[in-house]
């Protein structure tokens, strides 16, 4: 059995559950994905499998993609990442991998890049309290001494400073399955997900 | 349209329920005790309307000892079993939130009287007039 899927952000809405408890819901169009590589404890050390997700036209795929995908007898794909199998399970190339995978799973591990900022101040980015926005203050955004005197003479290193924010991967660990819907490949999940609309994740059972 | 759209569509509640900002409504929200389920009837008057849609949510303020208690629910919860109106608040504005620093005689509203026979008719002119509008 493969234990993870691949997916991407649709956006978030609201859902009833079943005793009327209104949640925040993510959903995530999860699947439906081809198996594009098997890899094994002889050939490569370890038991992966290679997944590939949401086509992409002939034109605009390389020849190295192409051929890739032709090995898996399917067509070349926008997104392809390697999610763990449970050994010795038989899973053949060019197989399609639906949300039944995650049928019975109730928490599980999002993987996705989140949203860029840019180059953000040291508020935004490190949540650092700034100065008083009024009473005559003209201090209003800036980190403030960054380190002592003579003595050490330098700054520490990983001192928190303004810099690029966001667009990073981020792993969100035990998001709750709130719904499954098979026929429209669909995974409902409580709360945030990292990334915009469209974004690509991963998507893997918690342990 | 698109995904979630039709997702939230399929959770909304049909037909809505027709209330206004300013009426005095009957809220009977179902209560779960153990195994038992009942209805409790929350009853006061209509101060907000907030979203839209699916999302769409309204508060209701009432009096109780003294103490003004005021309870948000969302239009389309499976917990609410229905909502009637009591009687209509002649209002000028869409948040009634002044009301919260009224007390006693202040927090009555003048009634608006509603003929019968036209309501009806007004409401069927509005539900063909959008007919039209989702042909076309």
């Amino acid at each position: 059995m493969v234990t993870g899927i691949l997916g991407k952000k649709i956006g978030m809405t609201q859902f009833y559950t079943e005793d009327g408890k209104l949640l925040p819901v993510t959903m995530i169009q999860a699947g439906p994905c081809n198996v594009m590589q098997v890899k094994t404890v002889e050939n490569d050390g370890y038991y992966a499998v290679q997944l590939a997700f949401d086509g992409k036209k002939k034109k605009r795929a390389n020849k190295p993609e192409i051929g890739h995908a032709a090995k898996a007898s399917t067509e070349p794909k926008r997104f392809i990442r390697e999610v763990a199998v449970v050994a010795g399970a038989e899973v053949k190339l060019g197989q399609t991998i639906t949300l039944d995978v995650l049928k019975d799973v109730k928490w599980i591990d999002a993987i996705g890049l989140t949203k860029g900022k840019g180059y953000a101040g040291v508020m935004k980015r490190w949540n650092f309290k700034g100065g008083a926005a009024s009473h005559g203050s003209t201090r209003h955004r800036p980190p403030g001494s960054i380190s002592s005197n003579t003595d050490p003479g330098r700054v520490i290193r990983g001192k928190k400073m303004a810099g690029r924010l966001g667009g990073e991967q981020v792993t969100i660990r035990n998001l709750s399955v709130v719904k499954i819907d098979e026929g429209n490949n669909l995974l409902f999940v409580k709360g945030a997900i990292p990334g915009h609309k469209g974004s690509y994740l991963i998507l893997n059972k918690s342990r | 349209m698109n995904i979630i759209d039709t997702f939230e569509k399929s959770q909304m509640k049909k037909p809505s329920y027709r209330f206004t900002i300013g009426d005095q409504v009957d809220v009977s929200v179902k209560i779960v005790e153990g195994d038992k389920e009942r209805i409790q009837i929350f009853t006061g008057v209509v101060i907000a309307k907030n979203g839209g849609g699916f999302k769409e949510t309204f508060t209701v303020r009432r009096i109780v000892q003294g103490e003004g208690v005021e309870r948000v629910f969302p239009i389309h919860s499976p917990k609410i079993a229905d909502i009637k109106v009591i009687k209509s608040g002649r209002v000028r504005r869409a948040k009634l939130y002044y009301m919260r620093d009224r007390t006693g005689k202040g927090t009555r509203l003048q009634e608006k009287f509603v003929k019968e026979k036209e309501s009806p008719k007004t409401v069927d002119a509005a539900t063909t007039q959008t007919g039209e509008k989702t042909t076309t």
